[in-house]
């Protein structure tokens, strides 16, 4: 009556008995146990230490007497000692003192209980994140890879002679029996829903440095797989530990490995706790008012020449607000420093790092508007939005194909008339060819790039000035359209008016892209 | 027109810092101007005391073919980092210049780096040399290294410098 309660708790089946007795002669933890019966009842596992352990001895020993009959290859009073042994192993002190599983190393032992949830809540809240949800990551060390390998070897045998087999695929992972035990726990303690797919993503991680040197083998039967990488500290990394095992032959691996695996000395350790938020992308249009502002900072010879920049005005109250880490900053083009943006404005998205808050209103984002146009008469900014990260590449989309307006203080050198401009307003679509700046020789390939100057139209100022209005296709060069840059767009504005000419003085009068959506007041 | 003379600063002036060298290899006068862009990229012309711009002489042929094996029309530079480049020192040839006379003379280099290009306009249009030598006439555009940017100027002459050559040069009443 009892036998048959305990099976469908654990869900274990008759088949199961042989594997769980040897897994307990190997010291064996009894969640590794319900592994290896590939048991994918979660709740299974969530279950206290103590219950399964008492629930898994049953099950062994109550097959004892029925089987007694049946088996008799070897005298009963022989079996019972070996089963005392397996099963009891802290009573009985064998060689080994610790009760340390040799698969799992102690991560389905001591880490699975309230305490641990408790431990990793708290470490979370110190953290002082806003969320309603969370996915808990486990990163083990790679040699419980090698364990987990020697262990299936050692079942495999044990099932083979049953004529079943048992596929690596169908054990349960440690990593899922680990969150199947705890991320309910830690949900609760955070009063989280979990949930694969959340932003919000806890990290626990577990070393073992004594059982470290499991893994070397490996790089003598499959050298290919471990190639030094950048930012590594050990080339055994899970990957490529995971890829040696899948090519290394069962004979080879019991001739460099033991299996089962032998116990350690010492379970593993856990990390500290890390959160990691997604990023949250914030978009609008800003407009730049300043001759002395550039975009983004600007540091030469690593000296910061003049005072802020756009991206840091607009981003430092969005940090503030969403507790951030950091921020990325991308526009649609980019204006020079002493170049204004006027009009509408320049599209433009920031990527804010793992962000500690992260749900915002639009009342909240309006007030958020606010405050960065408060801060400083230098920019301004609309239709400010949470937007997804796929819509952020609306804005780096056709760019080339674009248009934008712009107008210029030009200086010619001959005397001008107002009658001299006239022909500019008569050019349409003008071709012009643009190698790259010397400006920005240092950081760009060098190219000669076609252009279009869809239309120019000009305002006389006096005898040597003018405003000249241009739209062109996005990426046109504007100041070495006027001026030439010694003679390497052609043809320029020199060219056109047969005198030198210069610009003193450029804004941008829009950008036409229609992104990120308007936002009505 | 007056004002317009002294009116706000050029773009060489805005960006370029003006640097000399006189005498080439030892020939009078032969004076080479070396703008460097903030950036560090260099652009190389003739100073307007180069024997080439006085007296009204006229360009008979530019050759930027140095030598059999190597032509500066060949250089080709690739990528941001201007792979391809060829690699000029201080007295590396750019190009041989003859006027009508028949007085041949070379244009080096003058600092180390990295050819970007050379002035091909100035092939089809020699006057543009004559017009417009710190300008449309540039000769050759050259990146030193980074490392190296601010050493290459190390032995060149400054504005203030080559003024002065060019003082002493009046004073002795040698023709240039």
């Amino acid at each position: 009556m009892l036998y048959v309660i305990l099976l469908s708790m654990l869900s274990l089946k008759e088949k199961d008995r042989p594997v769980v007795r040897k897994l307990l002669c190997a010291g064996c933890c009894v969640r590794c146990v319900l592994r290896f019966c590939c048991v994918g009842i979660s709740s299974a596992y969530r279950r206290s230490y103590q219950d399964i352990h008492k629930e898994l001895l049953a099950f062994v020993i109550e097959e004892n007497s029925p089987s007694d009959d049946v088996k008799t290859d070897e005298p009963p009073n022989k079996r019972i000692r070996v089963e005392e042994d397996c099963v009891t192993p802290a009573e009985t002190e064998t060689e080994t003192d610790s009760d340390i599983c040799p698969v799992c190393l102690g991560v389905l032992q001591d880490f699975c209980d309230s305490t641990f949830a408790k431990q990793v809540s708290d470490a979370v809240k110190k953290q002082q994140y806003e969320f309603d949800s969370l996915v808990l990551t486990v990163s083990l060390p790679a040699q419980l890879s090698v364990r987990e390998h020697s262990c299936w070897l050692h079942v495999k045998k044990e099932v083979r002679e049953k004529s079943m087999c048992l596929g690596k695929d169908d054990v349960i992972q440690v990593k899922d029996a680990f969150k199947w035990a705890v991320q309910g726990k830690i949900g609760q303690e955070l009063g989280a829903a979990v949930l694969a797919n959340s932003p919000c993503e806890v990290s626990v991680g577990f070393v073992h440095p004594e059982t470290e040197e499991d893994c070397h083998f490996l790089a003598n039967t499959c050298p290919g797989c471990f190639k030094p990488t950048k930012n590594k500290a050990s080339i055994f990394t899970r990957m490529a530990v995971v890829k040696a095992l899948e090519k290394i032959s069962d004979e080879k691996f019991s001739k460099h490995y033991p299996c089962p695996p032998k116990k350690p000395n010492t379970g593993c350790t856990a990390l500290d706790t890390t959160c990691l938020h997604t990023s949250v992308f914030i978009a609008g249009r800003y407009n730049k008012f300043s001759r002395e502002l550039p975009q983004t900072p600007w540091v030469i010879d690593g000296e910061r020449r003049m005072d802020g920049s756009v991206e840091e005005l607009i981003a430092a109250p969005l940090l503030s607000s969403f507790r951030a880490d950091g921020f990325n900053f991308s526009s649609s083009g980019r204006e020079d420093v002493d170049v204004r943006t006027l009009g509408n404005g320049r599209p433009f998205a920031l990527e804010l790092l793992n962000p500690h808050r992260s749900k915002f209103n639009r009342t909240e984002i309006k007030q958020l508007q606010e405050t960065i146009n408060q801060s400083s008469d230098k920019i301004s900014v609309r239709y400010l939005q949470i937007v997804t990260r796929e819509a952020t590449s609306r804005m780096k989309e056709g760019e080339e194909e674009k248009t934008k307006t712009y107008s210029a203080l030009i200086w010619t050198q001959k005397a001008i008339e107002d009658t001299d401009l006239e022909f500019l307003g008569n050019i349409k679509d003008l071709k012009i060819a643009q190698k790259t700046p010397l400006r920005v020789l240092h950081r760009r390939p060098l190219a000669v790039r076609q252009r279009l100057i869809h239309s120019m139209s000009a305002v006389y100022l006096d005898t040597h000035h003018f405003t000249l209005k241009l739209c062109t296709q996005a990426g046109t060069y504007i100041k070495e359209f006027v001026h030439g840059d010694f003679g390497r767009t052609k043809p320029n504005l020199c060219d056109l008016m047969k005198t030198e000419a210069d610009i003193l003085e450029l804004d941008v009068e829009s950008v036409d892209i229609d992104w990120p959506p308007a936002i009505p007041d | 027109m007056e004002d317009s003379e002294k009116k706000a600063p050029s773009v060489i002036d805005r960006y370029f810092t003006r640097w000399y060298r006189t005498d080439l290899k030892g020939k009078v006068c032969e004076d080479h101007c070396i703008l460097q862009h903030s950036n560090r990229i260099c652009v190389i012309t003739l100073a307007e005391s180069h024997p080439i711009l006085q007296n009204g002489r006229k360009i008979k042929n530019i050759n930027y073919q140095i030598s059999d094996g190597c032509s500066r029309l060949n250089n080709k530079v690739s990528g941001k980092s201007k792979r391809g480049g060829q690699f000029l020192t201080e007295f590396s040839p750019l190009c041989r210049i003859t006027c009508t006379d028949e007085q041949e003379y070379t244009i080096f280099s003058c600092i180390r780096g990295r050819l970007l290009e050379v002035n091909e306009a100035i092939l089809n249009k020699p006057d543009l040399l004559l017009e417009k030598p710190s300008t449309e006439g540039y000769v050759a555009v050259i990146l030193p290294k980074f490392e190296e940017s601010k050493s290459i100027t190390e032995g060149l002459l400054t504005r203030e410098q080559y003024e002065e050559v060019l003082m002493k040069r009046n004073q002795q009443e040698e023709p240039c």
